[in-house]
C-alpha cells in the first residue's frame, strides 16, 4: 500500500493580462542601458557621462508610451515582447554612443567625409518615430485578420520595394550594394519594410492554398512530390529572389525572402519534402550566381579566407578586423569602452556592431544578445501556436522566422560562419530603416499575441443550463 | 577610474544581462499556457509518521482509513477509504475519501460531474459527520437519491458497500 492518493483538479486558469510583469521588466530593461552608458562613460573619461540623464529619461519616455499603449489597446499581449524589444534598442544606442566617442572614427569621419557628426542623436530619433510606429500599428491595426484582405496587394508592393533600388535615379548603388533608395534627402532600405508585406502576402496565400500543396503530391523515394503546377510558387520566389542577388547584389535580401518563403510552406503544409527542395535551390542558385557576379566573389573569397584575402584585396580588411575584435573580446570581454572594435572603421555602427558587442562583452555578452534575439522568437513562435485563426498563426510564424533568420544571416556573416551579406542586426545596428521596420514587426506580433492570448468567448453552452429529464414511474 | 572599479563594472554588467535572461524566462514559465493542477487532502509529510504508525499496528489497510479523515476526529475500524462509481457513464472512477464533502451532480464544479440526464446540476453530497461515519445528503434532486432501494429524505449515514444511485449512475464506498 502507498501513499495516500490524492484526488487531483484540472481546472483552465484565468486569462492574466500580465501587463504589471511586462512594466516591471520595461523598468528593468531601461535600467541595463542606463547602466551601460555610465560603465562607457567612466571607462572612457573616468567620469559620469553628462548625457545620462537626458538619455535614460528618453529610452524610458518611450518606453513608458510604448507600455501605456499595450496596457490600453493590447491588454492581453505578451509580456516579453515590448521589454526585449526595448531592452535592443536601448543597448544598440549605447554602443552607437561608445562608438561615437573614439577619436580614430571622429579622425577617420572628418578625413573621408570632411566633417563628423554623432550617430546616436539620429538613432534616438530613428527609435523614438520607430515607436510612434508601433503605436500607429496598434491603433490603427485593431485586428490582424483585416490584412487578410490585402494578400495581393501585399505582393504587388512587396515586389514594388524590393525592385525599387533598382530604378535609375531612385537607387544609389552604396558599396556595391544596391539596396537603398534615396527620397528627399533620406535615404531608405525598403527590403526592412518589404520584409513584413512579404510576410502578409505569403500567409493570405498559403492559408488559401495550403490544402492543394499539401494533399496534392506523390509520394516518392520518402518524399512528397508535389505536382507540378504547384511548384509555380516556388519557383516564381526562387526566381525573384536570384534575381535580386543578381542585380542589387544582396545576399541577405535574396536569402531572407527565399528563406522565410519555405519556412512557411513548411509550416502550412507540414511536408519536409519543401525544406528539401528550398535548401537545394538555394544552395544551387547561391552557388550559380556566386560563380559569376563579382561583387558575391569577393564576398564568398572574405569568407573563405579572410587573412588570405586581406593580403591581396583592400576590401577583405573588415572582415580581419572583426574577426580580431571576437578573438580579443575572449571569455568576458575587455569591458564596455575598452575594446578596439573602432578600427574596423567604415560601417562599425552598423553592420558590424555585433563585433562591438563580441569584443567588450566577450563570448558571454554574445550568447547573452543572441539570447535576446531568441527569446523574441521564442515569443513569436509561441504566440504562432497560441493563435486561433489559421492567417494570424502563419504571419506570426512567418514574421518570427524571418526576425531569426536575419539574426542568423547577420550574426553568422559577422563571425565568418556565412559569407557576409549587407543586412543589419535588428534593434542593435544603427540605421533608421532597420528599426522602424522592426518595431512595427514587433507591433504587429504584440497585436497578434493580443487575440491569441485574450480569453475565449464563451464556449457552448453548459450542460448545467439544459433540464433535467423526469424519471416517469 | 580605478581598473578595479571598471573590472567589477564589467563583470556586473554581464550578470545584469544574464540576471534579465533568468527574469524573462521565469516569467515565460508562469506564462505556460494551460491548465493548472492543484492537488488536494493530506500531504505526503503528514502521512509519514502515520506510517510509521501503520506499520507498528496489526492491521494497516484499516488504519490508512484513519490516517485520512485528517482533520475529521476518529474513525472507526473498518472505515471506507474511497468512492467507487461502478455503473454508468464514469464506471471505475474512484475517489479517495480524505474527510472532504463530495458532491455529486451535473454542474462543472461538482467533484464528482455526472454526464447523466436524469442527474440534476447538484444532486447529492457526501461527507464525513465528526464522528468520521460517512453520510450522503440528496440536494433537492429531481428524481431522488436512492440508497438500496429507498429514496432519501434525510442525510444518511451511508453502510460499507451499499449502492447509492443517482439517475443511471450507482455508487459505492469501498475499504
Amino acid at each position: 500500500m502507498s501513499v495516500v492518493t490524492n484526488t487531483t483538479t484540472i481546472g483552465a486558469i484565468e486569462a492574466p493580462s500580465r501587463r504589471n510583469t511586462e512594466l516591471a521588466l520595461l523598468a528593468f530593461a531601461v535600467v541595463i542601458p542606463v547602466f551601460a552608458y555610465l560603465n562607457v562613460g567612466l571607462a572612457i573619461d573616468g567620469k559620469v557621462p553628462a548625457g545620462m540623464a537626458g538619455y535614460g529619461l528618453g529610452l524610458a519616455l518611450l518606453a513608458g508610451v510604448a507600455h501605456l499603449v499595450v496596457r490600453k489597446w493590447a491588454p492581453y499581449s505578451d509580456p516579453l515582447l515590448l521589454p526585449l524589444a526595448t531592452l535592443l534598442n536601448g543597448m544598440g544606442l549605447v554602443l552607437i554612443w561608445r562608438l561615437d566617442q573614439s577619436p580614430r572614427l571622429i579622425a577617420k569621419s572628418i578625413n573621408d567625409f570632411g566633417s563628423f557628426s554623432p550617430d546616436a542623436p539620429k538613432q534616438m530619433m530613428y527609435s523614438a518615430i520607430g515607436i510612434a510606429m508601433f503605436v500607429g500599428v496598434l491603433l490603427l491595426l485593431k485586428d490582424h485578420r483585416v490584412l487578410q484582405r490585402y494578400t495581393y496587394i501585399s505582393m504587388v508592393t512587396a515586389l514594388v520595394l524590393l525592385l525599387l533600388p533598382l530604378v535609375p535615379g531612385l537607387g544609389s548603388p552604396v558599396f556595391g550594394a544596391k539596396i537603398w533608395i534615396n527620397i528627399a534627402g533620406f535615404s531608405i532600405q525598403p527590403g526592412e519594410f518589404a520584409k513584413i508585406v512579404l510576410a502578409v502576402f505569403f500567409s493570405g496565400y498559403l492559408m488559401v492554398k495550403r490544402d492543394a500543396l499539401a494533399l496534392a503530391s506523390r509520394r516518392f523515394m520518402g518524399l512528397y512530390l508535389p505536382r507540378g503546377r504547384d511548384l509555380g510558387p516556388i519557383l516564381t520566389i526562387w526566381a525573384v529572389s536570384l534575381l535580386i542577388l543578381i542585380f542589387e547584389n544582396d545576399l541577405g535580401t535574396s536569402l531572407l525572402f527565399f528563406g522565410m518563403f519555405v519556412i512557411m510552406l513548411y509550416v502550412a503544409t507540414e511536408r519536409t519534402s519543401w525544406i528539401v527542395m528550398g535548401l537545394g535551390m538555394s544552395v544551387a542558385g547561391a552557388v550559380g550566381v556566386a560563380s559569376f557576379a563579382s561583387h558575391v566573389q569577393a564576398r564568398v573569397d572574405a569568407w573563405a579566407d579572410p587573412f588570405a584575402c586581406a593580403k591581396s584585396v583592400n576590401a577583405c580588411d573588415q572582415m580581419t578586423q572583426v574577426l580580431m575584435s571576437f578573438g580579443s573580446g575572449g571569455i568576458l570581454g575587455t569591458g564596455l569602452g575598452q575594446g578596439n572594435s573602432d578600427l574596423i572603421g567604415f560601417a562599425a555602427n552598423s553592420d558590424f556592431i555585433f563585433a562591438t558587442v563580441g569584443e567588450e562583452l566577450g563570448l558571454t555578452g554574445v550568447m547573452v544578445f543572441l539570447l535576446f534575439y531568441g527569446l523574441i522568437v521564442e515569443r513569436g513562435i509561441r504566440t504562432a501556436l497560441a493563435a486561433r485563426d489559421p492567417f494570424g498563426k502563419l504571419l506570426a510564424m512567418g514574421l518570427s522566422g524571418a526576425f531569426a533568420l536575419q539574426i542568423f544571416v547577420v550574426a553568422g556573416g559577422v563571425m565568418g560562419l556565412i559569407p557576409l551579406t549587407g543586412m543589419t542586426m535588428p534593434f542593435l545596428a544603427y540605421g533608421g530603416s532597420s528599426v522602424i521596420a522592426n518595431w512595427a514587426l514587433v507591433g504587429i506580433l504584440i497585436r497578434i499575441s493580443d487575440t491569441a492570448r485574450r480569453p475565449a468567448p464563451a464556449p457552448a453552452p453548459s450542460p448545467d443550463a439544459e433540464m433535467t429529464q423526469v424519471v416517469r414511474p | 577610474m580605478s581598473e578595479l572599479t571598471l573590472t567589477v563594472m564589467r563583470l556586473g554588467f554581464l550578470a545584469v544581462l544574464w540576471l534579465f535572461v533568468i527574469v524573462a524566462v521565469q516569467v515565460i514559465r508562469s506564462d505556460l499556457f494551460g491548465t493548472r493542477v492543484t492537488q488536494r487532502g493530506s500531504r505526503r509529510q503528514e502521512a509519514r509518521p502515520q506510517q510509521q504508525q501503520a506499520r507498528q499496528a496489526a492491521a494497516p489497510p484499516q488504519q490508512r482509513g484513519q490516517q485520512n479523515t485528517g482533520g475529521g476526529g476518529r474513525q472507526r475500524r473498518g472505515a471506507p477509504t474511497k468512492l467507487v462509481v461502478s455503473e454508468g457513464t464514469l464506471t471505475g472512477t474512484t475517489v479517495a475519501l480524505q474527510g472532504q464533502t463530495i458532491t455529486l451532480g451535473r454542474a462543472h464544479d461538482s467533484t464528482i460531474v455526472l454526464d447523466d440526464d436524469y442527474a440534476s446540476s447538484r444532486h447529492a453530497r457526501i461527507y464525513p459527520d465528526r464522528d468520521g461515519q460517512w453520510i450522503v445528503e440528496d440536494l433537492g434532486s429531481t428524481n431522488g437519491t436512492y440508497l438500496d432501494r429507498t429514496r432519501l429524505t434525510t442525510a444518511t449515514p451511508i453502510p460499507l458497500g451499499a449502492p447509492i444511485r443517482i439517475g443511471k449512475t450507482v455508487i459505492e464506498l469501498r475499504k
